[in-house]
């Protein structure tokens, strides 16, 4: 307690007055002395840093701001992009982030790395959350659907159902995307090619991109962000196109006929991480705990839709509409549709899939 | 100031003789010390921002991922997503300056011909998406450019033609989105060297029987081959690190270098597999702009 307390009040003296500060700065000091004040009470700051955009801001609203004032402290929210800003801030010696928010298969990677604190799940109840969804150093607290999307003005009562009529352009002629990264597409193009959920792994990658170069005359653009592969849909640059549920749910929403299924999707998770080197730990592992309890995760339904909870206690919590479960992605109904993404074969892989898929897209 | 004198016209000092040489050579010593000593700040500045950062990612690109001393991050580069990645990113770049220089030239020959008022509006129209954020006028080409954007759409209806044109999400949609961003960059350069152009050359050269073709191509042009040379190296360095435009306008068929070091920033623990690709490239166009330089000397050495 006494080794944190200097840095306490250099950030307090940050954003208040000096005299506040140095009144701020007796009461700490007293109150530490006789250990009347928790750390929660002192209205500390939670620094999150996630991809940003909307589902950042829905992330926030769901899970990390309730979270955040359970604890009595202050959410403050950054951007990344990805491993490489994290790598920096935890080589700094004093990341100014606490947690981040990434894909599961980053967080893996990451851990690997040893970028991570490890959780201490005695104090993280992760009870509900699936083994596949948390490791050692990383706790999924929502999963995403990378879904078969279509435009109905297209094809009407005649549409794509799996990514085998995906792959079909006799039978569902018209222009296509797929994203350039080689995650979920490898998943993909492994089913179109016959290959069956349950023995997606270890990944054929070979056979994916012999798949995928079958495909790839077909496809009219590869994309790189959420926003581009929404725009695609929406515009009708395309007519079917692999691509985020959260991302189509804002298509269809916005009025563009367009429809999509979770059959033959893949289930990824959104994953939380405490950066090494926090000054916070003991804050931090709490905020994770709470962002996985199932108290909140059970508001994900309602308020993050085609989102789900990683904690399935929340399911039995959670006074869902039955269309909002329905809609929400890894339902067990939903679930047992789609693939669910192996981290840890991604973690090993990624850099290699990354530059034959490269190669494959650029030919 | 003897000192000063003596190496001002030359710019080199010239050894001082007769009775006084001791003291002079002393002066100009000192004088040369003091020259240093005013540059320090500028060096150190320069040390410190340039040499310094350079030499701390020449440093890194030698460690592989335990740590060691190792050739590792370059002999990836000879994998074949690099040498495409390399190729595709010259190639850019080159077609883009080439381009640029042919647009840029007759917009600024106007400017430079035209009075005040037109030359200022002219000035305004070349600056004024040049204080746009790169990232809109990307978004603003997709909707031109795109299937059922707006340029397809008004060639459909005009019967021009019956399928729509691949504009975009490919190589030509990236150069036509880099030209735009960059023609700024070449325009300034030019307009600033055509200005420099004493008219009364052209006069003279009229005078002496040129034909108005002959005057430009034998007085004209050549004047202004430095302000070319300038915007072409200029926009071409620039291009080498574009990242933004080839991203979302390439439809993911386009990977240019500035990604590819991106990427490896994220996909590989060590920075070394980044940096090794920031040095390839720094050395790369070290030698392109040499090279071209070298080749202006010979075309301002041949037009004389």
């Amino acid at each position: 307690m006494e080794a944190r307390l200097p840095t306490k009040n250099r950030a307090k003296s940050r954003h208040q007055p000096l005299t506040t500060g140095l009144t701020m700065k007796t009461i700490l000091l007293s109150t530490a002395l006789t250990g009347l004040l928790s750390g929660a009470v002192l209205a500390e700051d939670i620094i999150v840093a996630g991809f940003g955009g909307n589902v950042q801001e829905d992330l926030a609203k769901t899970l990390w701001t309730p979270a955040a004032e359970a604890l009595g402290a202050t959410l403050l929210q950054q951007s990344h992009d990805g491993l490489g800003a994290i790598r920096v801030q935890v080589q700094s010696g004093n990341p100014g982030w606490d947690v981040v928010h990434l894909g599961a298969e980053d967080c893996a990677a990451g851990a690997r790395e040893g970028l991570f604190e490890p959780l201490d799940y005695n104090v993280i109840d992760a009870a509900g959350v699936p083994a596949g969804q948390k490791a050692d150093n990383w706790v999924g607290i929502n999963s995403y659907s990378v879904v078969l999307a279509w435009r109905k003005d297209k094809y009407g009562d005649k549409h794509p159902t799996n990514w085998a009529d995906f792959w079909n352009t006799t039978d569902f002629p018209g222009r296509r995307a797929l994203s350039v990264y080689p995650q979920e597409m490898f998943e993909i193009a492994s089913m179109a090619d016959g290959v069956a959920k349950d023995a997606m792994y270890p990944l054929d990658y070979a056979r994916a991109l012999a798949s995928l170069e079958k495909i790839k005359p077909e496809i009219s653009v590869w994309w790189t962000t959420g926003a581009q592969s929404a725009q695609l849909l929406a515009d009708g640059e395309v007519d079917m196109e692999a691509i985020w549920s959260s991302r189509v749910v804002g298509v269809i929403k916005n009025g563009a006929p367009v429809e999509f299924t979770y059959q033959d999707a893949v289930l990824g998770t959104g994953c939380l991480a405490i950066l090494k080197g926090t000054n916070k730990l003991e804050l931090a592992e709490k905020f994770v705990g709470q962002s996985v309890s199932p108290a909140l995760q059970a508001r994900i339904p309602e308020l993050m839709p085609y989102y789900s909870p990683t904690n399935v206690d929340a399911y039995a919590l959670a006074k869902v509409s039955p269309e909002a479960l329905a809609e929400s992605n890894a339902t067990p109904e939903n679930a047992a549709k789609q693939v669910a993404l192996d981290f840890d074969w991604w973690a090993d892989n990624m850099a290699d899939m990354v530059e034959e898929y490269r190669v494959l897209i650029g030919q | 100031m003897t000192g000063l004198a003596d190496r001002m016209p030359s710019g080199r000092a010239t050894r001082p003789e007769g009775i006084n040489a001791p003291l002079l050579r002393r002066a100009a010593r000192q004088e040369g010390i003091g020259f240093a000593l005013l540059s320090l700040p500028g060096v150190i500045v320069v040390v410190l921002v340039l040499v310094l950062p350079m030499a701390w990612l020449f440093w890194m690109s030698a460690f592989d991922n335990a740590g060691n001393l190792s050739l590792e991050n370059y002999e990836r580069m000879l994998r074949p997503i690099y040498q495409r990645t390399f190729t595709t990113t010259f190639r850019i770049a080159f077609v883009v300056s080439i381009a640029c220089g042919v647009l840029a030239y007759p917009i600024a020959y106007l400017m430079a011909q035209s009075g005040p008022r037109l030359s200022m509006l002219l000035m305004l129209c070349v600056m004024l998406p040049f204080w746009t954020s790169v990232l809109v006028r990307t978004y603003a080409w997709l909707v031109l450019l795109q299937r059922t954007g707006l340029i397809n759409a008004a060639l459909m209806d005009l019967g021009l033609i019956s399928e729509p044109l691949a504009l975009v999400h490919n190589e030509l949609g990236t150069i036509i989105g880099m030209v735009h961003v960059m023609l700024p960059f070449m325009i300034l350069p030019l307009y600033a060297s055509m200005k420099a152009i004493d008219p009364a050359l052209l006069l003279a050269a009229a005078n002496c029987g040129a034909t108005p073709a002959q005057g430009f191509r034998q007085v004209y042009l050549p004047q202004t081959f430095s302000g070319l040379a300038s915007g072409i190296s200029l926009v071409f360095v620039m291009c080498l690190g574009f990242f933004v435009t080839p991203v979302l306008l390439g439809g993911g068929r386009v990977s240019m270098w500035a990604q590819q070091i991106s990427d490896n920033i994220s996909l590989y623990g060590n920075w070394g597999a980044a940096s090794s690709l920031g040095v390839v490239l720094v050395l790369c166009t070290a030698f392109v702009l040499g090279g071209m330089r070298m080749a202006l000397a010979q075309i301002e050495k041949r037009g004389r």
